[in-house]
């Protein structure tokens, strides 16, 4: 293999460009990126960057010497507009064709959007900036959408001392991720810290002066973000041949096809030790499919499958959540540490007969490795369970 | 050469994948689980999961350099 192709250049597509130059390829290697940015890190976009706190600099992924070492053909502020797998070859907007050996897809996911002009989102450094610099004191910000990325960015807005409205229209903020009495927990912090959280509120489109409500109320606000999710940017691979289903699909390997493996968010693979698929938007899970499947793709008569336990962080005001495993879906949580009215707990996931996830707030490292390594191992979860003396179960 | 192991603690998210990749070079801080290097300059045997820390670091806040 003599020339790779990376399509995606920020934490995937890094990762995997890494790990080839770290296993000895010394061919071509050509990160593509739609972005003019070099590799950034996203998660501080809903954080420091917002805050004001951080210089857009200190999101650099690596240093300028250690990206320039990795001998890359970059291509940045340039997408890749289709993949032509007869001739191995991959278009991009500004013309060029790029003929590849191996292909890793890594290009991510884009914000899902609501009908009406003038909303943020945000997913970029520069989305980050443009809310950063609307957001005052006594600004007026509605946050439609109070999953983790919304909870973050109204936290944020609130410590700038903006007003913040955030509206969800699930009755309970997460519950689909974390359950219901975790997810009432873990929304009241904002009711704590002044947020107006309004949830069972589903929002029709966004206006010149606000959002429309699903049952036509006007909500009016200087600013409005919106944070309802994203999908996997796919489209380019529409008649390449390629599986796609919310995402593109691929095995246990991380392959799509012969010779073009997938990472990071826009990857749905079969995960082996959770025996489903699943597509995963975490900054960890990035790197770490990255390099999975820049090793399978270099020595395919190695190959491993790619069984990772999913990992998340949420820093809101001054807790910070934390999470193993594969949370969705459950049939059983427990409060196996600690007490959730104060904030400070570990909550155990069971689906079927196995452990299946943590999710911790406030507690030491080590308590919340130890579950790790147990969901790592496929631990049944009666064992799990045994000894501990759960505070509160919630099916 | 010997490698130094650096690490950007402002930048540190307190995820502990460091801790998994390279426990015998890094450790975290019971408070409040931000990273502490054990050994700034690890052995040539231990390099290869300092990499992986480095890698898998979601925050970016790890390097390697030489010395």
């Amino acid at each position: 293999m003599r020339r790779i192709l990376i399509v995606g250049a920020s934490a995937a597509g890094l990762a995997a460009a890494e790990t080839l130059r770290r296993q000895g390829y010394d061919g071509t290697l050509t990160l593509v990126g739609d972005e003019p940015e070099a590799p950034y890190d996203r998660p501080p976009l809903s954080k420091q960057i917002l805050a004001g706190e951080w210089h857009p600099e200190r999101l650099a992924l690596r240093e300028r010497s250690d990206l320039a070492a990795l001998d890359l053909d970059l291509r940045l502020g340039t997408a890749a507009t289709a993949l032509e797998p007869a001739d191995r070859t991959v278009l991009l907007a500004d013309g060029t064709r790029i003929p590849y050996d191996g292909l890793i897809v890594a290009t991510g996911v884009r914000p899902r959007r609501l009908p009406g002009e003038g909303a943020h989102v945000l997913r970029t450094l520069d989305d980050a900036l443009t809310l950063r610099d609307r957001l005052a004191p006594g600004r007026r910000l509605i946050v439609v959408g109070a999953g983790f990325l919304g909870a973050e960015a109204a936290a944020v807005a609130r410590g700038l001392g903006a007003q913040v409205t955030l509206l969800e229209p699930a009755p309970v903020p997460l519950a689909h991720a974390v359950g219901e009495e975790v997810g009432r927990v873990l929304s009241k912090v904002h009711l704590d810290h002044g947020v107006d959280l309004r949830t069972g509120v589903g929002v029709s489109e966004v206006t010149e002066d606000g959002v429309r409500l699903a049952d036509g109320e006007l909500l009016e606000a200087e600013e409005v973000l919106v944070a309802v999710g994203s999908s996997p940017n796919t489209e380019w691979l529409a008649g390449s041949g390629l599986t796609l289903d919310d995402g593109l699909v691929c095995d246990e390997y991380c392959a799509a096809a012969p010779y073009v493996y997938a990472a990071g968010d826009v990857a749905r693979w079969y995960n082996p030790l959770f025996g489903t698929r699943m597509r995963i938007e975490h900054r960890t899970h990035a790197a770490e499919q990255g390099m999975a499947a820049a090793r399978n793709l270099l020595d395919p008569d190695a190959r491993k499958p790619f069984a990772p336990v999913p990992y998340f962080w949420s820093d809101q005001y001054d807790m910070k959540i934390q999470a193993y495993g594969y949370l969705r879906g459950h049939d059983q949580v427990a409060v196996v540490e600690g007490d959730l009215t104060e904030r400070r707990f570990l909550a155990a996931y069971r689906t079927g007969d196995r452990l299946v996830g943590v999710l911790a707030v406030g507690m030491p490292p080590k308590a919340i490795r130890r579950w790790r390594q147990a969901i790592a191992v496929g631990t049944a979860w009666h064992d799990a369970l045994a000894g501990a003396a759960p505070a509160a179960e919630f099916t | 050469m010997t490698m130094r192991v650096e690490l950007d603690e402002p930048k540190c998210v307190a995820s502990g994948q460091c801790v998994m990749a390279s426990p015998e070079v890094f450790d975290q801080r019971d408070e409040d689980g931000i990273a502490v290097v054990l050994d700034e300059t690890p052995d040539d045997g231990l390099l290869d999961s300092v990499q992986e820390a480095v890698a898998i670091c979601p925050a970016a806040a790890i390097r390697l350099v030489e010395q």
